[in-house]
């Protein structure tokens, strides 16, 4: 009975895996799947257009879907085709969060107006936005630091309206005129044509040549491949077709974006799916290692891998603690059975992420999350492996979690797949550095929660007994050590690139001295255990404050804003930070109450 | 009287005072880690680590509140040696730890010895200039350049310190006596108003230009604008008061008994024994955005004795070492066409690989006995299937 039931529950989970990665299926008559992995160039990155919907969405609204007025869903892709091509239906979308009461007075608006009471349209936004813009350019002069909250909500919903504004004016026209139909009859006449200036078509053309100017000025991302593939010119369509002004040859990509369009526009599915076809197979032929990466990357975004495993960790933790209360065996089993497969699929992610940006696992603050829970899992995984106590499962399940929380708000800032700043641009430095500290972070946290589950566990619950505490102060002990050992050396590394890069192997700056705080909490902590100061208690409460040391290393020191480091910067988080520091006192105070009255060990008494 | 030794003893050798020594550092970390944001990186060096007492200002009062760096970092390090000399029994179980403490003793003593030799230095470099000296980030001097030979010029450089210390300068190269009277650490320049009281300078550009103290700043991306006021005077009295700034671009000239000299107010020079030009300065960005992806400077090293003559790249990473001074890609100005290297010279920049590569060797040697011991523990009781709890259900 036992057995069938651990069986069935991983079964049930390879299921729902699956389930998220089996390939995307088109949902109407119009190929957006296939539109979705045309490549363009934002910000330094050849990525699907896919992407570009979705980290958009993202930033203005918190979430991926878009939910059309009529009650019907829009998926990311089908969002951006009536962005580029529709922009007066886009306008009458919902796709602006704005929560701030004093934000929405400002702009006349209320809850009742927005859908969900919070997203509202650019249409609803537009009077507004006059008032918006004066709004930002007060908060723009404010340091980032010392911004009120109303402030900090302005700027990002100006930041919103300008990346929308841009995405429209990327490949349609910026004026009243619509342009598709101009591109159109330049297209016919363009073989004929031997120069604009003395053709009967002059005024015209120089009017179109203006228009395609600005688009080229505005445009939000570069659509338009260069003609040598390993060049990393990518052109937008005003550039591209103006260059075909010049050159009386048609660019292919660039007609490819008109043809599609027009078959959005008009309603004709068939003309937009032929259009996209030939398209891609242009650029299977000349761009293959861009399709397979775009073909890939299209496929991480619709199957989400790190939700999964948001969920299979959560599900992984229940199981794990009622195990300590109920059903001992089959349960923890069952545990480490999703633990695994919650781990196999984060795995998966990274591993996509690494090949994708050919990049080492931890590049940015995003992925510097993702990392911490993966090592903190993998840790668990290996306890779990010799403790079999449900301890691992638990804790791997609480860190998996948590870390994957952080990182879905670190991804609300836009595209986590970035470009590397000229001082970070060393593959190996990332590789061995980041990465062994941020195993530190990893242990560290893992240490923490072992102290916590160790406190809350025998101060609330009997399941505490002499044996599972014993054991589980021992794996403390030991991810204490692990935790020290990769902080350091990650910290020591740290410095032998900065004396490569800057000149000095140890320069105080906040990003080191917070490494160095983790090192030294962490040899305070063996120190203490070595010299008897502390017994499984003291280790618990200890282990418990190096969370704290960790989260300030990790996030604190970038709210700081100043350094060589500060370019994780984020502020927003702040308030997180203080709750989190206060949660983690307010349990270590907890545990200073006498051990008699500890439910596990008063039990023993009796 | 020898139980007071003992107990000094036991003081110093105990694991207590090595935790408490820890815990004290931490918090001296963290604090200097705050005050960045108020007093820069530069500053916070000098108050918390380079120094033996943090003080504070309460109601202008200065009070010592903390131990500062050489306290906490020297206790730790009697405290290591102590321990180790007291418990000293050479064990292999005990080599990891031997070692990781051997490095740890040398990497204190390294950062103490690069606290103490370091230098830091920039060379600002446009594009076909060629420098044989490289300047100083926060120490100024006050050159007088003797230009009465056409040939050649014959410099006194005054560091600031003296101009600080308002000391009367004598020089044997020169015919007169150089006494400040007025010194701004900060300062900035403004045309002096119609109805100013008179300026303390009498010859010069001081004349017509009012000097403004400002409170000095500590701002990573601001420098201090030191001005003062000079006065040379010979045995036959003054040859007029001057205010030097190092504001002023063009140099200022005087005559005396047939000589002449320019005054500049400049960074300090450290004149080498060889020559770099910048032959181009390149900056990438990632197409279509303003992200950097790297900045390079190609330069010409040519030493006079002709055994240098050959061009580098210095770029992010990728330092030059040369001449026991280490070139860095630092910065570049708005044109692109002008490139600033940070140079340092630190004999002991090889300590802490060192002290690093044994603490590491420590670490793993300790913590993989450990791990050793854990796993070869639990093989035995893996191999019986179904741990106990299973069978009492």
């Amino acid at each position: 009975m036992k057995n069938y039931f651990c069986a069935a529950t991983i079964l049930a989970a390879l299921v729902a895996v699956a389930f998220t990665l089996r390939p995307t299926r088109n949902t109407s008559d119009y190929d957006i799947v296939s539109f979705g992995r045309l490549p363009v160039l934002v910000n330094g990155r050849v990525k699907p257009v896919d992407t570009v919907a979705r980290t958009s969405l993202l930033l203005m609204q918190g979430r991926q879907r878009v939910t059309s007025p009529n009650g019907e869903t829009l998926t990311p892709g089908e969002w951006m085709l009536e962005m580029l091509y529709r922009p007066a239906v886009a306008d009458t979308l919902q796709v602006f969060e704005i929560v701030h009461p004093d934000l929405l007075a400002l702009l006349n608006l209320t809850t009742t107006d927005g859908a969900g009471g919070k997203r509202f349209s650019i249409h609803q936004l537009h009077k507004g936005l006059q008032e918006l813009e004066r709004q930002s350019k007060l908060a723009d002069e404010v340091e980032s630091a010392v911004r009120t909250p109303f402030q900090r909500a302005t700027l990002q919903l100006r930041d919103a309206v300008v990346l929308y504004q841009r995405l429209q004016t990327t490949v349609t026209s910026v004026d009243e005129v619509p342009l598709l139909p101009r591109l159109a009859e330049l297209e016919k006449i363009l073989p004929t044509l031997k120069d604009p200036k003395t053709s009967p078509d002059g005024p015209k053309l120089l009017e179109l040549s203006r228009t395609l100017g600005s688009l080229d000025q505005l445009a939000y991302f570069r659509p338009i491949p260069p003609a040598d593939p390993a060049s990393a010119l990518w052109r937008t369509v005003g550039a591209a077709w103006n260059e075909s002004l010049v050159s009386g040859k048609v660019d292919l990509a660039a007609r490819a974006w008109a043809a599609l369009g027009r078959g959005w526009l008009d309603h004709q599915p068939e003309t937009f799916n032929r259009a996209v076809a030939t398209y891609r197979a242009e650029l299977d032929r000349s761009y293959a290692s861009v399709m397979s990466r775009s073909a890939v990357e299209t496929r991480f975004n619709s199957s989400q891998p790190f939700y999964t495993s948001m969920a299979l960790y959560v599900a992984a933790f229940l199981f794990g603690v009622i195990s300590w209360l109920k059903w001992q065996d089959s349960l923890s089993r069952s545990a480490l059975g999703l633990l695994a497969i919650a781990f196999s699929l984060a795995t998966l992610g990274i591993l996509a992420r690494m090949w994708l940006e050919s990049r080492p696992p931890v590049t940015n603050l995003y992925s510097s999350a993702l990392f911490v829970g993966w090592g903190a899992v993998a840790l668990c995984i290996f306890l779990e492996y010799f403790y079999r106590n449900a301890v691992g499962s638990v804790a791997g399940g609480l860190v998996g979690f948590a870390t994957l929380l952080i990182a879905h708000h670190l991804s609300l800032g836009g595209d986590t797949l970035e470009m590397m700043r000229a001082v970070l641009d060393s593959n190996f430095w990332l590789a061995t550095h980041v990465v062994t500290v941020t195993v530190g972070y990893s242990a560290t946290f893992l240490a923490g929660f072992l102290g916590l589950i160790y406190i809350l566990r025998g101060l609330f619950t009997r399941s505490l007994d002499e044996k599972s505490a014993a054991a589980l102060s021992r794996m403390l002990y030991g991810t204490i050590c692990f935790a020290t050992f990769f902080s350091f050396v990650g910290t020591v590394l740290g410095g032998i690139w900065a004396d490569q890069s800057w000149g000095r192997f140890w320069g105080w700056d906040p990003k080191e001295n917070g490494a160095l705080l983790i090192v030294a909490w962490n040899s305070i902590i063996l120190h203490a255990r070595w010299g008897g100061l502390v017994k499984a208690r003291g280790l618990a409460v200890l282990s418990l404050f190096g969370n704290i040391v960790t989260a300030w290393s990790w996030f604190g020191v970038n709210m700081l804003g100043v350094g060589l480091h500060s370019y994780g910067f984020m502020d927003s988080a702040f308030w997180w930070l203080i709750a989190f520091v206060i949660s983690q006192v307010a349990i270590m105070a907890l545990a200073g109450i006498p051990l008699s009255k500890w439910r596990s060990f008063s039990n023993q008494g009796r | 009287m020898k139980s007071f030794f003992l107990e000094l003893r036991d003081f110093f050798v105990s694991l207590k005072l090595t935790v408490a020594l820890i815990a004290f550092g931490m918090l001296l970390v963290f604090a200097a880690t705050l005050d960045q944001v108020n007093l820069g990186i530069w500053a916070v060096q000098e108050k918390y680590f380079r120094s033996f007492v943090v003080y504070t200002q309460a109601g202008g009062l200065t009070v010592p509140i903390f131990p500062g760096g050489y306290v906490v970092g020297g206790l730790l390090l009697i405290n290591l040696v102590a321990a180790h000399v007291y418990r000293f029994t050479f064990k292999w179980k005990k080599v990891g730890i031997l070692l990781t403490h051997a490095g740890l003793i040398l990497l204190l003593v390294g950062e103490l010895l690069s606290g103490l030799w370091q230098e830091d230095s920039h060379l600002r470099l446009s594009e076909g200039q060629t420098k044989n000296y490289i300047e100083s980030y926060r120490h100024n001097e006050l050159a007088l350049i003797e230009t009465t030979d056409a040939t050649f010029d014959d410099v006194v450089a005054v560091p600031e310190t003296l101009l600080a210390k308002k000391t009367s300068v004598q020089h044997p190269k020169l015919p007169f006596r150089m006494v400040t009277k007025t010194y701004y650490p900060n300062s900035v320049l403004q045309v002096r108003p119609a109805n100013a009281p008179a300026s303390e300078a009498t010859a010069g550009f001081g004349v017509r230009t009012l000097a403004a103290p400002q409170p000095i700043t500590y701002k990573p991306n601001e420098t201090n604008s030191p001005s003062a006021f000079v006065e040379f005077v010979t045995t036959e009295g003054s040859l007029g008061t001057y205010l030097v700034s190092t504001q002023f671009v063009e140099p200022q000239t005087f005559t005396y008994a047939g000589r002449t000299w320019k005054i500049v107010f400049r960074t300090q020079r450290d004149y080498q024994p060889f020559a770099v030009s910048l032959v181009k300065f390149t900056f990438d960005r990632y197409p279509g955005t303003d992200i950097p992806k790297n900045f390079s400077s190609r330069v010409k090293l040519k030493s006079p004795d002709g055994r240098d003559d050959r061009e580098a790249l210095i770029y992010m990473n990728n330092p030059l070492r040369y001449a026991g001074l280490t070139f860095y890609q630092a910065g570049f100005e708005r044109d692109e066409r002008t490139t600033v290297l940070q140079v340092v010279r630190n004999p002991s920049w090889l300590l802490p690989y060192v002290a690093c590569g044994l603490m590491t060797l420590g670490l793993l040697i300790q913590f993989g006995i450990h791990l050793a011991g854990f796993v070869g523990k639990r093989r035995p009781a893996n191999v019986t299937p179904t741990p106990a709890p299973a069978a009492t259900k």
